[in-house]
C-alpha cells in the first residue's frame, strides 16, 4: 500500500518563467512530506506535476521505483485533496465520494447518470462500491450527511468529504493542496490533528502542500522548503528549526521571525562579540528565545528601546529595537519582567557562542573562523 | 464528534429589513408610480383582451355584443384554428430541441479551441444580431425552387431540386431551420456563459477520479452543471419558438393551403384582415395560457430541480 515517490531533476517553465529548478525529492513510503514555501514557490507547480495534471519541462518521476511520467492522473494511483475541494454540486456526498471507483469499477454504461443502475450484472460491485463509501465516510465522521448535497455542508465537512473521496479507493499517495487554507482558524487546528491522524492509521504516503509553516512543522515527518523553484532543505521540523541551512529557511520557519544582525553592528553595540565572530562580516541570526532580558552567563548585554509586548497566556513576545532600528524579539516568561511604557529604554542579553552564522549569499557558516583563533594563528 | 459536525449550515429565510421603517401611507405612495404604470401597461390591456374575447366585438364596429364562451366554443371547432395550434406545436418540436442542441455543440466546441474563441462566437452570433425580416427575404431567396443558389447547387451535382417553401410537406420544416440556425447563437452565448462558471479543479478532480476520456467528464461534470443554463434556454427557445410570426409574414403568408399556419399568424389575420377582434382576442388569451404554463415551468422547476446552491 504504501510507496516510496522520487522526483529527479523536475523542471517547469512556462514560457520564459522557470517555476521549477532540477527539484530532486526522495520521499520515503508512508512518510508524511511537507512541501512549504512563500506563494509563488512553484510547490503547488510541483504537486500538479507529481499528481499528472501538468506536464513537467524535464525530469522524471517515480513511485516504487516504476516511472510513472507518461501515465495519466487517473493511472498514477494517487489521489488527491484540492484546496478548494472541488466537489462535485450536483453529486449527493455519497455520490461525490464513489465517483471514484465508479469511474474504475463499472463499465461505461453501467456508470451512465441516473439510468446507469439499470445496466445488468453489476448488482455485487455496486454493493462492493456502497460499502467502501460507507466505510470511508465512518473514517472521517461525516456517516450522517451522506444523503446532502456539498451545499448543505460547512466548510469543514466539505474537507472530510474531500478527504473521503481520497481515501475510497486507497491510493498508494494521497496529495493534499492547502487543503486547510479554507477554513478557520479553530478548525483549523482540529482539521490538522485529524489528517495527521489520518496518516498515521492509512499509513499511506502523503505529500502536503502549505504556505503555513506551523502546519508543516506540526504534521510533518520531514518538511521540504522551498523557495524561488528549488527545495532549499529538506529536514525533519526540528532540525529546520534549529539547523537550518539557509538564511531564507531560518526566516521561513519560526515564529516570531529570527533576528538577525550584521556581525559590525554587534560588535558596534558590544565590543565582547568581537572575538567571537568571525573577521568577515556575516549575518548573525538569534531566535527569541535565545534572547533574554535579564544578564546571565556568556551572555553579552546590548542597549535596545522597547517597541511592543504581545501577551500569548503564559509567555509575553517583546519586540525591541536596537539603535540602527534593527528589530529583535525575545520570548519571555509572564510576570517575570515588570516592562511598562512603549519607548522605554532597556537592555537585551544575547548569546556570545551557540548563535547561527550566515555568510553573504545567505548560506550556514558551519564552523565559524573566530577571531581569537584568527589572531592567535 | 468534532466540533464542526454539529453545527449545520442554516439559511435563513427571514426577510431582513434594510432601512428605516415607513408610515404605510409614504410606503404606498413610494409604490404607486409604478403600481400604476404595471396597471397601464400590462394588467390593464390583458384584461381589456380578456374581456373583448367574450364579445362578438368586430373592429369598426360601435354596437358590442356580450357572446360568453361563444369566441372559444367556436375556436376548437374551426379546423384554421387547430391546424394552426398543432402546426405551432410541430414547429416548437422542431426548433427548441435542435436550437438547444446545436447551441450547447457549437459552445463546448469553442470552449474546446485554444484560438480564435472569440472569433467563432461571433460569427455564430451574427444571426441574432441581424434584422428577422431582413434575412428572412434572403432566406426565402436562397432557397426558392428556381433561381435559389441551394437549388442550383442541388441541380449542379445531379439531384433533384427542393421546393422548400412552394410544397406542403417542407414548408414549416424549412422556417423552422431559419429559426434554429438564428436561435443557436444566442443559446450558444448562454451556453458558454454557463461554462465559464464551471471552475477548473472540478476538471481536475474529475481526471484524479479517473474520468479519463472527455465525453465521461463531459457527462458527469459539464453536462450537471449546466443544468441550470439549459433549463433556462430550452424555456426560452420554446417560448421564442412559439411566438413564430416575422418569417411566415414574409415567407409564406401561412401558405401553401395552410401549411404554415401558425398561431400568431392566424391571430393576426383573424383580428387585422377580418376584423373579427372577439375571437382574435379569445385566440390571444389561448396563446397566453400556453405561454403561462412554460413561465410557470420556469418558475418552478428551474429553481428549485436545478440549482444546487
Amino acid at each position: 500500500m504504501t510507496a516510496a515517490v522520487q522526483l529527479r531533476n523536475i523542471s517547469k517553465s512556462f514560457g520564459e518563467t522557470q517555476t521549477l529548478r532540477d527539484v530532486s525529492l526522495a520521499i520515503r513510503p508512508g512518510e508524511f512530506m511537507s512541501l512549504v514555501g512563500p506563494s509563488g514557490c512553484g510547490k503547488s507547480t510541483l504537486l500538479r506535476i507529481l499528481a499528472g495534471l501538468a506536464p513537467q519541462s524535464g525530469g522524471t518521476i517515480s513511485i516504487d521505483g516504476t516511472g510513472i511520467d507518461h501515465l495519466p492522473p487517473s493511472a498514477r494511483d494517487i489521489a488527491m485533496v484540492f484546496q478548494s475541494y472541488a466537489l462535485y454540486p450536483h453529486m449527493t456526498v455519497r455520490q461525490n465520494i464513489a465517483t471514484p471507483l465508479r469511474m474504475r469499477r463499472l463499465p461505461a454504461p453501467a456508470r451512465l447518470p441516473g439510468i446507469g443502475r439499470l445496466w445488468p450484472g453489476q448488482r455485487s460491485k455496486h454493493n462492493g462500491i456502497d460499502q467502501a463509501v460507507i466505510d470511508a465516510a465512518r473514517l472521517v465522521e461525516i456517516e450522517p450527511m451522506l444523503d446532502r448535497r456539498p451545499a448543505a455542508l460547512s466548510g469543514g465537512q466539505r474537507q472530510r468529504v474531500a478527504l473521503a473521496r481520497a481515501i475510497v479507493r486507497h491510493p498508494r499517495v494521497f496529495l493534499m493542496d492547502e487543503p486547510l487554507s479554507n477554513l478557520d482558524a479553530r478548525l483549523r487546528v482540529t482539521m490538522r490533528a485529524e489528517i495527521a491522524a489520518l496518516h498515521r492509521r492509512l499509513g499511506a504516503t502523503f505529500v502536503y502542500v502549505t504556505h503555513d509553516q506551523v502546519e508543516a512543522m506540526t504534521m510533518s515527518d520531514r518538511v521540504a522548503v522551498m523557495m524561488d523553484g528549488e527545495i532549499v532543505q529538506c529536514a525533519s521540523p526540528a532540525q529546520l528549526y534549529g539547523n537550518p541551512r539557509d538564511l531564507r529557511v531560518a526566516r521561513f520557519i519560526g515564529s516570531p521571525e529570527i533576528a538577525t544582525i550584521s556581525s559590525d553592528e554587534l560588535i558596534a553595540e558590544n565590543g565582547g562579540f568581537a572575538p567571537v565572530l568571525p573577521r568577515d562580516p556575516v549575518t548573525v541570526a538569534f531566535r527569541p528565545e535565545a534572547v533574554l532580558l535579564s544578564p546571565a552567563a556568556d551572555h553579552l548585554e546590548i542597549p535596545a528601546t522597547l517597541e511592543r509586548i504581545e501577551q500569548l497566556g503564559p509567555e509575553l513576545l517583546v519586540f525591541l529595537r536596537l539603535g540602527s532600528g534593527t528589530r529583535l524579539s525575545a520570548r519571555a516568561a509572564a510576570g517575570r519582567i515588570p516592562l511598562s511604557a512603549e519607548g522605554q529604554s532597556l537592555s537585551a542579553w544575547l548569546p556570545a557562542r551557540g548563535f547561527m552564522l550566515f555568510d553573504a549569499n545567505g548560506r550556514r557558516l558551519d564552523a565559524p573562523h573566530i577571531r581569537e583563533f584568527a589572531d592567535a594563528g | 464528534m468534532p466540533a464542526d459536525l454539529t453545527q449545520s449550515v442554516s439559511i435563513s429565510r427571514a426577510p431582513r429589513r434594510l432601512g428605516a421603517i415607513l408610515s404605510p401611507r409614504i410606503a404606498y405612495g413610494l409604490a404607486a408610480p409604478s403600481v400604476l404604470l404595471l396597471v397601464l401597461t400590462v394588467m390593464a390591456p390583458i384584461m381589456m383582451m380578456i374581456l373583448l374575447s367574450f364579445t362578438s366585438y368586430k373592429f369598426g364596429e360601435t354596437g358590442i355584443e356580450w357572446i360568453g364562451i361563444g369566441n372559444y366554443a367556436q375556436l376548437f371547432g374551426d379546423r384554421t384554428f387547430r391546424r394552426a395550434l398543432w402546426n405551432t406545436f410541430a414547429y416548437v418540436l422542431m426548433v427548441a430541441p435542435a436550437s438547444v442542441l446545436l447551441g450547447l455543440f457549437l459552445a463546448v466546441l469553442i470552449d474546446g479551441l485554444s484560438k480564435g474563441q472569440r472569433f467563432y462566437r461571433l460569427i455564430f452570433f451574427l444571426p441574432v444580431t441581424a434584422t428577422v425580416v431582413a434575412m428572412a427575404m434572403v432566406w426565402k431567396y436562397l432557397l426558392h425552387g428556381t433561381i435559389g443558389p441551394f437549388n442550383l447547387l442541388l441541380q449542379s451535382l445531379g439531384l433533384p431540386s427542393l421546393d422548400v417553401f412552394g410544397g406542403r410537406d417542407l414548408a414549416l420544416a424549412g422556417l423552422a431551420a431559419i429559426n434554429i440556425w438564428s436561435l443557436a447563437g444566442f443559446n450558444m452565448v448562454l451556453f458558454a456563459a454557463g461554462l465559464t462558471a464551471v471552475p477548473e479543479d472540478l476538471y481536475e478532480a474529475a481526471a484524479m477520479d479517473g474520468m479519463d476520456s472527455k465525453f465521461d467528464r463531459f457527462l458527469n461534470v459539464t453536462l450537471p452543471l449546466l443544468g441550470p443554463v439549459t433549463m433556462f434556454v430550452i424555456v426560452t427557445s420554446t417560448i421564442t419558438a412559439f411566438k413564430v410570426f416575422d418569417t411566415v409574414a414574409v415567407i409564406t403568408h401561412g401558405g401553401p393551403r395552410g401549411a404554415t399556419d401558425v398561431l400568431l399568424y392566424t391571430t393576426y389575420l383573424e383580428g387585422f384582415s377580418y376584423f373579427r377582434m372577439g375571437s382574435a382576442a379569445a385566440m390571444t388569451v389561448v396563446f397566453l395560457a400556453i405561454m403561462m404554463v412554460f413561465a410557470w415551468i420556469q418558475a418552478r422547476v428551474l429553481d428549485r430541480k436545478v440549482h444546487y446552491r
